[in-house]
């Protein structure tokens, strides 16, 4: 049995609908993402699994338990606050004790479940600072120890890691990871962040418009999206969009600009005549001067984006298509802006996306 | 002098100027005149400076505060106790209004607010005498509680302490009401929310989180409530009956009816005094937040 399962849930403010119909479920032990664009529903989402909305339509369960109509303060989840929400009045003792007093833990018991909390996030030293006294990252460290003294069996986690700088959300990342693994609480979080998504969750729910356009680990969500909004929004992309024909022996994309059509590697069933995508990470882009067998577009190099390890090549074809092409950095240094070259790619790296 | 130090002088200089001339100086003039004694003069008290054989000498008495120690202290008691009873009410029905405001629609907390100050544009003194219309034996409230059959006979409403503080809370509570929006109005609704997903319920999410860091704006409504309300004159003159005796009618009866100036400025320095005390220990209170030593406690 699913630890937390949504059915059919959608919730409104006046006309806006933000969330839509979702279903989706989260198992014991997972660290599950929901990433969006801002607006898309993911906070209210999480709002709705905490307690803080009602649905307007649909349930939620927590370990078969039905949710929907109980109160936050009986709800066996904690959530960490984007802001924080560390009590100003409190020091950090007194913060990550108050989910313990609550449950009326004996001073003794309570005590030493802060002291564990606070090792857990490297933050004994500290235990008697006030939060005006703390840095950001300190705080967010307080913040993760309150939500979790109470060993909820669902920890919510709204944008953990945007209130952070590059350098301390990277390594913060791979911490979270950590005390996920050693706590082995399930964490839903929500991010806008697709690297952030990709890089810590074990499955993602991605959110267009308030309602879920593809659940999937990471390398499903970004090696086979389902729609165009998915393959957009999670990582670069090359997208053709086109007219579905027959090609020899399988079906072919006829894309406007293009002299010849795409012939497509169909897993399923493609109408014909029905519009589609074709969508191709920059790194599966290969560029070469001669034209090479197979699909090839013909395109000119419009600059050369130098990112450290790797480079980015920006083309533009002949079609006035944009394109993008990731390659080592070593290897970028053969192209040269204004030079003409064929880009091409191995037809099982192009994904299709129905309209 | 740095350049620095003289352009400091010129943005601090007027405030300071200021007290000095309009708060200072007066002080100075009644603390002065208490230490004369009343007489048949123009100005009606004793000079504090005479010409004497050996040059100016200094005339100063503690006459009028040896006499306020050794006469009848009820008025100050009686003061300290009206007060205090006003604020603490004042608490008590402004909390929950104050509350409210903060907690309406957006679009609602401008027009309430309004309606909390709407009372200042009419006058004090006129505002008090509609509340002798209402409950005065023949006044509003005893013929409605009469015509409703609940009273046979008119009871008492006015010319008692109950009138008294029921003015001194009407007159003062948009005074609570005010600071205590401003310091509710700032609490940041994630920090309510935080405690409910702790476990806390709508009544533990009050005394443990918005009760405490509402705090600043108590003691500033407290204040503001309690310190006009010791030296109020009008309510508990119109209001207040021949028992009901407080600080301010004494002093006006000092300064106005005997005409002894040295004396009512004795009381009007005992009374400063009396208000400083609250004043000194409220500012320890607001800084304690700011100490980190607070909460040391918890757990």
């Amino acid at each position: 049995m699913a630890l937390l399962e949504i059915s059919g849930v959608s919730k409104n403010f006046g006309a806006v609908s933000a969330v839509d119909r979702v279903s989706l479920s989260v198992e014991q032990g997972e660290l599950f993402a929901l990433l969006g664009p801002s607006g898309c529903g993911k906070t209210t989402l999480l709002r709705l699994i905490a307690g803080f909305e009602r649905p307007d339509r649909g349930r939620i369960a927590i370990d078969g338990g039905d949710v929907t109509d109980v109160p936050p303060y009986r709800r066996p989840v904690n959530m960490m606050f984007q802001s924080y929400a560390l009590f100003p009045h409190l020091d950090v003792v007194g913060n990550v004790a108050f989910g313990l007093k609550q449950e009326g833990m004996a001073r003794g018991r309570r005590e030493a479940r802060v002291a564990e909390m606070l090792a857990l996030v490297q933050m004994s030293d500290y235990a008697r600072r006030r939060p005006h006294e703390l840095s950001g990252g300190q705080k967010q460290r307080v913040a993760l120890a309150r939500a979790l003294a109470k060993m909820p069996k669902l920890l919510l986690l709204d944008e953990p890691l945007a209130a952070l700088d590059r350098k301390l959300r990277e390594e913060t990342r791979l911490e979270l990871i950590g005390i996920q693994e050693r706590v082995g609480t399930s964490f839903v979080f929500v991010t806008h962040d697709q690297e952030e998504a990709l890089g810590m969750a074990s499955r993602i729910a991605v959110m267009d418009k308030g309602r879920v356009a593809q659940i999937g680990s990471a390398a499903e969500i970004y090696e086979r999206p389902r729609s165009r909004f998915v393959a957009d929004f999670v990582g670069a992309v090359n997208l053709f969009d086109g007219v579905l024909a027959a090609g020899f022996n399988a079906v072919a994309l006829k894309v406007p600009g293009l002299e010849a059509p795409i012939a497509l590697l169909a897993e399923a069933e493609l109408p014909e005549g029905g519009e589609a995508a074709l969508a191709v990470r920059p790194e599966k882009l290969r560029l070469s001067p001669g034209r090479p067998e197979g699909i090839a577009i013909a395109a000119t190099v419009e600059g050369i984006n130098y990112q450290g390890g790797v480079s980015v090549v920006h083309l533009v074809a002949a079609s006035g298509h944009a394109l993008k092409a990731q390659m080592a950095s070593a290897a970028a240094t053969s192209f040269e802006r204004g030079m003409p070259v064929w880009a091409s790619w191995d037809p099982a790296d192009g994904v299709v996306l129905a309209r | 002098m740095s350049a620095w130090g003289w352009r400091r002088w010129l943005l601090i200089g007027p405030p300071f100027l200021w007290l000095a001339v309009f708060f200072l100086l007066p002080l100075g003039v009644v603390a002065a005149i208490s230490l004369t004694q009343a007489a048949d003069a123009i100005p009606p008290y004793t000079p504090l400076l005479t010409h004497g054989p050996n040059g100016l000498e200094l005339q100063a008495s503690l006459a009028n505060y040896r006499e306020i120690a050794n006469g009848d202290l009820r008025a100050y008691g009686n003061s300290l106790v009206f007060a205090g009873v006003a604020t603490v009410l004042c608490l008590l029905v402004g909390y929950p209004i104050a509350f409210a405001i903060a907690r309406a629609p957006k679009a609602w907390r401008n027009p309430l607010l309004f309606l909390v100050i709407l009372p200042f544009w009419t006058s004090l003194l006129i505002r008090v005498y509609a509340w002798i219309a209402i409950l005065q034996p023949t006044g509003l409230l005893n013929r409605a509680l009469a015509a409703l059959g609940l009273i046979n006979s008119p009871i008492l409403l006015i010319y008692n302490d109950f009138s008294v503080v029921l003015g001194l809370v009407y007159g003062y509570l948009p005074f609570m009401i005010l600071p205590l929006y401003g310091s509710l109005s700032q609490l940041d609704e994630n920090l309510v929310e935080a405690a409910a997903d702790l476990g806390a319920r709508p009544a533990r999410v009050f005394f443990a989180v918005v009760l405490p860091l509402s705090v600043p704006g108590i003691i500033a409504g407290a204040l503001l409530v309690f310190i006009p309300a010791i030296g109020e004159f009008v309510i508990p003159d119109l209001l207040g009956g021949p028992g009901t005796l407080m600080v301010g009618k004494v002093l006006w009866q000092q300064f106005f009816d005997n005409v002894d100036w040295p004396s009512a400025a004795a009381i009007a320095m005992v009374m400063v005094a009396m208000l400083t005390a609250p004043l000194l220990l409220a500012q320890r209170f607001v800084e304690r937040p700011h100490s980190s030593r607070m909460g040391a406690n918890e757990t």
